[in-house]
């Protein structure tokens, strides 16, 4: 149940982010600080959920076939393969490492 | 006359161009949602109603590290935030009012932003908006629930790597954004930062947590970021 609040409750949320932007005056945006760490925070969170989802195991730390997967997918992007690719690479190479080990 | 109808041509053909890639990618989503334990419905669900990539992906890796509902719908909704960065810009862009404001609000996402910015005039912005957004909101929803039935008849998402996809998806999300230095340093910041907390915080909290690396950064810097708006070359 809790699960559904959140997927509703953040979706209305998102919706709402969105609508405030078509309908906010941009000088809200003149704010240099405004913008910037509105700029940072995706940079931010993304990135501490790439290593949240490779690293983490419940409270602790491992290195498993996850890291192969992230491994994949770095090599991936840099040669500009689209993103299916990059994201079903990743599980292809994590599900081999872990049916040969 | 003719040469207005070609541009417009032109700019509905790299929508849909676009609107595909996106949408097929979708399949991801639905997979990853499942394996994360959500049900078919609750994947479905919020692809249409959230209908923003990251966010959505955010809200199941929370929930998949064991994260409270509460904070994946927190980090996901700090997400969301950038799409407000976007309707800033293209608002005076589009001048759309009323009705058509309250629903061209739901298609506010990455690439509509990309699809409608840098057009020489209002016109061809709110065909490359609706043409983009029209087109990967079906295709997303569409390919949500395939690649959420797909997810489900598979079972055990560990066996097939999906738990590794979650990363890879969020690398590809941040990529774009890591061609500028001061984005590459903050990102290695808060990668770090989240994983000290990993130990000692209850999951979810590690990346909220990181969002204040923004805050700090961009207290502190006073660089501007070239890779703020998506880019349309794709």
């Amino acid at each position: 149940m809790t699960i559904w609040l959140a997927v509703i409750g953040a979706g209305i949320g998102c919706y709402l982010l969105k609508l405030a932007g078509l309908s906010l005056p941009p000088r809200v945006l003149e704010h240099p600080v405004v913008e910037r760490v509105a700029d940072l925070i995706p940079v931010a969170l993304l990135a501490a959920l790439v290593a949240v989802q490779v690293f983490a195991s419940e409270q602790s730390l491992v290195v498993d076939a996850r890291l192969a997967g992230l491994a994949t997918a770095f090599v991936l992007l840099l040669v500009r393969a689209p993103f299916l690719v990059v994201v079903f690479g990743a599980a292809l190479v994590a599900a081999l490492i872990r049916l040969w080990t | 006359m003719t040469t207005a109808g070609a541009d417009r041509r032109a700019v509905i053909r790299d929508s849909l161009g676009v609107g595909i890639a996106t949408g097929l990618y979708g399949t991801s989503f639905g997979a990853v949602a499942v394996a994360s334990g959500l049900s078919v419905a609750q994947t479905c669900v919020l692809s249409v109603v959230m209908f923003t990539g990251a966010s959505q992906f955010a809200l199941v890796g929370v929930l998949a590290a064991g994260g409270t509902p509460l904070a994946s719908a927190l980090t996901a909704l700090l997400l969301g935030s950038r799409n407000t960065l976007y309707g800033l810009r293209v608002g005076p862009l589009l001048d759309w009012r009323g009705a058509r404001r309250v629903a061209a609000a739901h298609l506010l996402i990455d690439e509509t932003t990309a699809m409608s910015l840098n057009r020489p005039d209002r016109s061809l912005a709110r065909v490359g908006f609706l043409a983009t957004g029209i087109s990967i909101f079906v295709l997303w929803n569409l390919f949500t629930l395939l690649g959420a039935v797909a997810g489900q008849a598979l079972g055990d998402p560990e066996t097939y790597g999906l738990d590794a996809a979650v990363g890879a998806a969020f690398l590809a999300l941040l990529w774009p954004r890591l061609s500028d230095s001061v984005n590459r340093v903050v990102a290695l910041a808060a990668a770090a930062l989240a994983l000290a907390l990993v130990p000692v915080t209850a999951a979810g909290i590690p990346v909220l947590a990181a969002g204040g690396v923004a805050l700090l950064a961009g207290l502190l810097s006073k660089h501007v970021d070239p890779t703020e708006f998506p880019e349309s070359d794709r």
